[in-house]
């Protein structure tokens, strides 16, 4: 069984699996064909793209591979009410799992608020002033939080400081990971761009 | 319960000549030995004990009590009655494990309904009925409130089948309820009406758990039962229980050993979060907590005064960040159990390393177990941090989406005692995520570390190397749950020819044929069960295990999900009952 140039030849062939899988000629079986097997090297591909900590320059050519949710039956096993419990929309990809902080410059504690509970901007905006007993103002389209000396202002997914309020409200929930209501000196040069 | 025919019909057996040969006259008169016998505890000492001689035999079923049957449909209702004279309590488990993870079709079996009605003319003082994975009809409830006047404690884990019409019932006829214990089942929640059914002279509760119910209950109802029920040690209440009610509640039960918050965020005055605080000191009997849906950073300070001699904190329903675990642990020094989301990330579980020296079982479950997208939860640093500080780990549950090889041998190097490994890597067939080997190694350490391990769950991506080790090693192995692994027939054989005590076998998904099954031919009848589904078995391996092995009830569905029509779900079990009649037309019996 001349499996060694074969190996070689496989370890440098261009293709979408993760190196190590499905490619031990010697003890693994031939992938089967029940669609079972299919979503298997699906879930192989898509994990590839969180693995950023670890293997190096393998991640780049499997990110091509855009990540098919193909849900296996039963899996992970969690018990059903589990399931339902923690997650009652569990087919919006686009949501974020739950609570995000809030903090505001000055307050002794910070809060935590549910983005999902809001549908727009104004809602979001009535709901921290109430909470944070303050006021921000009339949010327009130009002239953003005139007459405030507060601004809202959010931690998005790549870890950047953006002000609330610039890109539509879905994508904002998407990737808002935090809210901080800034206030005095360093709000004002917001407000007054 | 070995199928002794002549032990079958006791009368039979000790009216026969060929029994009074064979057993020998008793040193002490039955009545005493009986009384004796009557103080053994466990089914496994009882089940010793009868296997004595033909008098031990007879004594013990006598003085039996109560009996545990792990698959309902490995005896008959009538079996049991005529074995077990005497019974005041009866736990029964109806579906095979997977049927929690949908894998099971609905009506399938395990209904109570047959049991009840045998148990209404032979056992009308039952007073505890404790259910698991059954399916448990409202009529089946009033059946039980109506013809059961000594009906003390029901308790129903992972159920279906009923709504809360059913509860009512309970509620309103069983005048002696000390318990009433609703878990995590599958039920029609259509209102909370069901608390305000206890009459208001019923006073003998002293567990209520209605954590998993979500229809609101009348508040009013709730705080006068409790106020009258002095004896309520255990209150599990659902999340419609606000934080000012759950003071209220805990000032009138300050003495509750176990207790179940409803949600745990709402604006509260500073008065009122004084006034909680203030309960919550009032508590120092507690063992056990959970609930906390919801808790934030504001409020869990409220619970610190009440965490000193905790055993058992169950936050999986509370999605903590890691900071406001540490700070709650913290209080939390002789922590026994702990569950938690995966929400507090390795972070938090660092914490639990530094502040649980005395820790045994630890449970992590997942957030978001289907969003890719997002990169939270544990990694295998979370486990090794808990393994360091932790010595005594005995029980883990443990959900992530990566591991190592090495970080596991380190744990179990660290935590020798495992007798529960349960490693979930929720990516079906992933590697070590810094070798991209397999993960046999992994389990290899597992089973050569931990010589009482009793219960294993593997996950990742496995060969058959995994189950060698497993057959070599894991002598004491009862229960082994196996998804998406191994490479041939040898892995499945390897484990039913090296593991003695192997009980239960479930396998999902993995390519074991026949050839695998019918390897455990003699083994299957010393073990409770077998579940093999999306496997490569076929029909007639399945038909020539049911030949040849008479005993045993080999029962096989059809793979619904499995596009080539060729996949069954197979599941094998010993009884003493023979094929079970009530099988639906989905359910072949060979």
């Amino acid at each position: 069984m001349d499996f060694q140039g074969d190996a070689n030849l496989k370890a440098t062939e261009l293709r979408l699996g993760l190196p190590g899988t499905l490619n031990e000629p010697a003890k693994q079986s031939p992938p089967s064909k029940s669609s079972k097997r299919a979503s298997l090297e699906i879930y192989d591909e898509s994990s590839s793209k969180k693995r950023e900590t670890s293997s190096s320059d393998v991640d780049d050519r499997d990110s091509t591979a855009p990540p098919t949710k193909a849900q296996i039956v039963g899996w992970p096993p969690i018990r059903s009410y589990r399931k339902n419990t923690l997650q009652p929309k569990k087919h919006d990809a686009d949501a974020l799992g739950t609570f995000i902080k809030v903090s505001m410059d000055g307050a002794p504690y910070l809060r935590k608020i549910d983005l999902k509970q809001y549908k727009s901007y104004p809602e979001l905006l009535k709901a921290l002033e109430i909470m944070f007993n303050f006021s921000i103002g009339d949010c327009s389209e130009r002239d953003y939080y005139m007459g405030s000396e507060y601004a809202p202002t959010y931690e998005d997914k790549d870890g950047d400081w953006m002000l609330v309020g610039d890109v539509p409200w879905n994508m904002f929930i998407s990737s808002c990971k935090r809210l901080r209501i800034m206030r005095g000196q360093e709000a004002r040069g917001l407000t007054c761009l | 319960m070995r199928a002794l025919p002549e032990l079958m019909d006791p009368k039979r057996a000790r009216e026969s000549p060929e029994s009074a040969v064979l057993s020998r006259p008793s040193a002490f008169p039955d009545e005493v030995l009986e009384r004796i016998l009557s103080l053994l505890d466990t089914h496994k000492d009882r089940s010793s004990a009868s296997l004595v001689s033909k008098a031990w035999y007879h004594a013990e079923r006598w003085s039996r009590a109560r009996v545990f049957i792990g698959n309902c449909y490995s005896v008959s209702a009538e079996i049991l009655v005529r074995r077990f004279p005497n019974i005041r309590s009866v736990t029964l488990k109806g579906k095979p494990r997977f049927s929690d993870f949908n894998l099971v079709p609905q009506n399938w079996g395990a209904d109570i309904h047959s049991w009840l009605l045998v148990f209404a003319e032979h056992y009308p003082s039952l007073e505890e009925l404790r259910l698991k994975r059954m399916t448990v009809t409202d009529q089946s409830l009033e059946f039980l409130a109506l013809k059961f006047p000594n009906f003390k404690s029901l308790s129903l884990l992972s159920c279906d089948g009923f709504s809360t019409d059913g509860l009512s019932a309970i509620a309103t006829h069983c005048r002696n309820l000390t318990e009433l214990d609703i878990q995590e089942n599958g039920i029609d929640d259509i209102s909370g009406n069901w608390l305000n059914c206890f009459p208001d002279n019923f006073t003998s509760l002293e567990v209520l758990n209605f954590a998993s119910l979500n229809s609101e209950v009348n508040f009013d109802s709730l705080e006068r039962l409790v106020t009258r029920c002095n004896l309520l040690r255990i209150l599990k209440v659902n999340k419609t229980i606000t934080l000012d009610q759950l003071q209220r509640l805990l000032v009138r039960a300050p003495w509750l050993t176990e207790l179940g918050t409803g949600s745990f965020i709402q604006e509260l005055t500073p008065r009122q979060y004084a006034d909680l605080e203030t309960s919550f000191k009032g508590c120092r009997n507690l063992q056990t907590l959970s609930g906390l849906s919801e808790a934030t950073a504001l409020y869990l300070p409220a619970l610190y005064p009440a965490c000193a001699n905790l055993t058992f904190l169950n936050l999986s329903y509370a999605a903590l960040q890691s900071e406001e675990l540490a700070r709650l642990l913290a209080y939390c020094a002789h922590l026994r159990r702990l569950w938690v989301l995966d929400t507090v990330e390795d972070k938090g579980l660092e914490a639990v390393g530094q502040n649980c020296p005395l820790l045994e079982e630890l449970r992590v479950f997942p957030s978001d177990p289907f969003d890719e997208e997002i990169v939270h939860g544990v990694t295998e640093l979370g486990f090794l941090a808990v393994s360091y500080g932790c010595r005594k780990l005995r029980y883990v549950l443990y959900f992530c989406r990566q591991m190592t090889n090495a970080a596991v041998a380190t744990i179990v190097r660290n935590c020798p005692d495992f007798t529960h490994f349960r490693l979930c890597i929720m990516n079906p067939g992933q590697p070590d995520y810094l070798t991209r080997e397999p993960m046999d190694e992994a389990f290899g350490a597992v089973v050569k570390n931990c010589p009482k391990l009793q219960r294993l769950a593997v996950s990742g991506l496995l060969t058959d190397l995994t189950f060698e080790y497993i057959g070599t090693f894991a002598k004491n192995l009862e229960t082994l749950s196996v998804a998406f692994a191994g490479s041939s027939d040898l892995g499945m054989q390897c484990v039913l020819e090296g593991c003695p005590k192997l009980r239960k076998l479930e396998i999902r998904d993995c390519p074991f044929g026949n050839k695998a099954l019918l390897s455990g031919l003699e083994k299957y009848e010393s073990m409770r069960s077998l579940w093999m589904s999306a496997c490569k078995i076929t029909m007639n391996g399945c038909r020539l295990l049911a030949r040849k092995m008479p005993r045993l009830n080999v029962e096989v569905m059809k793979d619904e999900e499995s596009n080539d029509g060729q996949s069954y779900k197979v599941y094998v079990y010993r009884s003493v009952a023979g094929p079970r009649r009530d099988a639906p037309p989905f359910v072949l019996t060979l």
